[in-house]
């Protein structure tokens, strides 16, 4: 009996960390984003009202419940700004994914139907831009993409256009960051299902008389779903509150949720209404976060 | 279902006989000089083969003798590099594998894992553009055939081996090719599934009346389930025979080692009179051999006896009376007994150090027959029971 003891219970409290971590790192942290988002704005330190002051005794915390209201949230639905801000972002996560699952797939199924060899060495050509900077890398895009950039010289230089176009500050130039950046997000998940898939299986669908192209969508396409999904969940997420690619890249007629929560925030000093807009965010892509962790649990049930 | 199979093999039959002038002489499937490099190795050196409508073959050899990849150019994952293939009379080099009216069955199956049973055995049948309701009795044929009724919601991962096993024939069988192959098909298997299987294998090839190639590294199996066996090596058909001519007439030593036990003596050829030849050996003296049909034309041979022939008994004056009939006689004392059940294998040192291996059926259940170790024992056999090997 103590011996059983001994084994459980660093097991039992091994099991409760990512608990732990889960609600010292995430719900105490959203918990005082939540009770900000419910709060008034005020000229004060800090910015907002009321303020839980335990010193005072439990009538004033009391009269600090009772002064939270919802006004924010209400506002948040009024205003055309957000709720275009919110559309802006998901349409913009949602192109953005399309195009990198249309350019992701042929370069995962491509590295993955290299010789085992030249496999490693792909990855690390996907890898590699990790190593720098993120924020370097799309000023170096800036460099590229400005009046006198480096695109339009060659453009220039090849008499493909007579004067410089205007390529950033755009929704195009936004684009080409954000598909950019997360390319390696939809590739190695989908590199490592279409890996894993034994090549007897296309043999056996063209045996069997399926065209190439058959094989493909009968067979590769759907085994590769999972991997799918992985990578579409990995880059529609964080891409939906994206702020330092449209921030720097797009133009400022129209901004991104990310956009529109900074300037509350830093510009505006508004901090419940930049809290009941993170707040709103978050109940968004709780949809697609539940969807991902369902499809992970499914792949480590299917590898065991 | 006996109805559907015996439909199934009538189609299949039909299927052959359409009236085709060139063919009519052609076996239904010729290999013809075949070669197929890789870089500088030849995994198939000029190797030439017919098989005929309604046989079961098997391509028997060690790993790397070349055989998975003759059954992959017949398949067409591989092209030739010299040489022909020729099915029904037409030559199927520039036929790409989904056009070919030949189907595979996988060693490891490649079942498609996220298919049910159903759409798996469907799934060729799809693709050749049957008519819905044509291709559910086709299925339902399948399931029944292959006896998997009940399973066919299932998806590979919730079947045993040896139902995925049936799965995978009867996705191959569904199309009715010409020819099926058979990739190591129970290589997965353990060996008491695996016997039941062969016998199912060859009831199904009856049945339908398909032609079989089965490629295998188990003689045994080989055995058991074809009318011919190509024993290959080196990318190259060592003998084409059915297994009894391969097993009691082997053309090579290296076929009567491959193929079952044997005990080997080399020797010359001392004298020849009357349909016997006496060939004098180093480690078992003169040994008396019936004359073979074709003649021996080289000095140095080797003799091949199979265990089995090899009988042994005490020594006193029937063992004696022994020679006076040709019977080669070896004496010697026994080292090693192997107790098997229905036979008990021994080994007998002869004087000159060779082994002498017998195998004898316990037809009694009490062991009076039985020799013991260290008991000196006559090892006989007529010259009937030799072999003659040139090469």
């Amino acid at each position: 009996m103590s011996g059983r003891r001994i084994f459980t219970r660093p097991a039992r409290s091994a099991a409760i960390a990512p608990y732990l971590w889960m609600l010292l790192f995430f719900l105490v942290p959203f918990g005082f984003v939540l009770k900000i988002s419910l709060s008034q704005a005020a000229i004060a330190q800090p910015p907002y009202l009321p303020v839980f002051d335990l010193t005072q005794g439990v009538a004033s915390i009391k009269a600090a419940f009772a002064a939270l209201s919802s006004d924010n949230f209400r506002l948040l639905a009024s205003d055309d700004l957000y709720v275009l801000s919110y559309l802006r972002s998901l349409v913009v996560a949602l192109v953005s994914t399309s195009i990198l699952l249309v350019i992701g797939y042929p370069i995962a199924y491509g590295m993955a139907r290299l010789p085992k060899r030249w496999q490693g060495i792909a990855m690390m050509l996907v890898i590699v831009p990790f190593w720098t900077s993120f924020l370097i890398r799309i000023y170096a895009w800036i460099n590229i993409l400005q009046h006198d950039g480096l695109l339009n010289k060659i453009l220039l230089a090849l008499h493909l256009v007579s004067a410089p176009v205007v390529w950033l500050s755009t929704d195009s130039a936004m684009y080409l960051g954000i598909v950019y950046s997360y390319l390696p997000f939809m590739i190695l998940p989908l590199y490592a299902t279409l890996s894993k898939m034994e090549p007897a299986l296309l043999e056996a669908a063209s045996d069997l008389g399926a065209t190439p192209l058959q094989a493909f969508w009968r067979v590769t396409f759907p085994l590769s779903l999972p991997g799918v999904g992985a990578g579409v969940l990995l880059c529609f997420i964080p891409i939906v509150g994206e702020f330092v690619i449209p921030d720097l890249l797009a133009g400022s007629n129209s901004m991104m949720i990310g956009q529109t929560l900074w300037l509350e925030f830093f510009a505006n000093k508004d901090w419940p209404v930049a809290s009941a807009a993170a707040v709103v965010l978050l109940m968004l892509l709780v949809g697609p976060l539940v969807l991902y962790d369902r499809l992970q649990r499914r792949q480590l049930e299917n590898a065991r | 279902m006996a109805e559907d199979g015996r439909k199934a093999a009538t189609d299949a039959g039909s299927a052959r006989r359409e009236p085709q002038a060139e063919a009519a002489e052609l076996p239904l499937l010729r290999i013809d000089s075949v070669v197929k490099k890789f870089g500088a190795f030849r995994a198939v050196d000029q190797l030439s083969l017919d098989i005929r409508a309604g046989e079961f073959f098997a391509l028997l050899g060690p790993s790397g003798c070349g055989k998975t990849t003759l059954l992959r150019m017949l398949a067409g994952f591989e092209t030739p590099d010299e040489g022909r293939i020729l099915l029904d009379g037409k030559d199927i080099a520039p036929v790409l594998p989904h056009q070919r009216p030949v189907n595979m069955m996988f060693q490891n199956y490649a079942l498609f894992p996220h298919l049910t049973v159903r759409d798996n055995i469907a799934f060729g049948l799809k693709r050749a553009g049957l008519p819905r309701a044509e291709i559910d009795a086709r299925v339902a044929e399948m399931v029944a055939l292959v006896k998997l009724e009940g399973l066919a919601k299932r998806k590979p991962d919730q079947l045993s081996g040896g139902q995925r096993q049936r799965v995978a024939l009867a996705r191959s069988l569904a199309r009715r090719p010409q020819l099926l192959l058979l990739d190591e098909p129970l290589a997965a298997l353990d060996k008491k599934l695996r016997e039941s299987t062969q016998l199912e294998l060859m009831e199904v090839q009856r049945r339908l009346g398909m032609t079989f190639i089965i490629v295998t590294h188990d003689q045994e199996e080989a055995m058991t389930v074809a009318d011919r066996i190509g024993v290959m090596d080196s990318g190259r058909l060592e003998q084409v025979a059915t297994p009894r001519e391969l097993y009691e007439a082997p053309s090579s030593r290296r076929i009567a080692e491959f193929v079952g036990d044997v005990n080997l003596f080399d020797g010359q050829v001392a004298s020849r009179e009357a349909g016997r030849v006496t060939i004098s050996t180093k480690d078992a003296g003169s040994i008396v051999v019936a004359e073979p049909r074709q003649p021996i034309t080289k000095t140095t041979v080797a003799v091949a006896i199979r265990p089995e022939k090899v009988k042994l008994s005490r020594r006193g004056p029937v063992a004696d009376a022994l020679s006076a009939h040709a019977i080669n006689r070896l004496e010697g004392v026994v080292t090693d007994v192997g107790y098997l059940g229905g036979l008990t294998t021994y080994k007998v040192k002869l004087d000159s150090g060779a082994v002498v291996r017998s195998s004898m059926a316990n037809t009694a259940r009490l062991d009076m027959d039985a020799y013991s170790t260290s008991q000196r024992v006559v090892a006989w056999f007529t010259p009937d029971d030799c072999v003659v090997l040139e090469k």
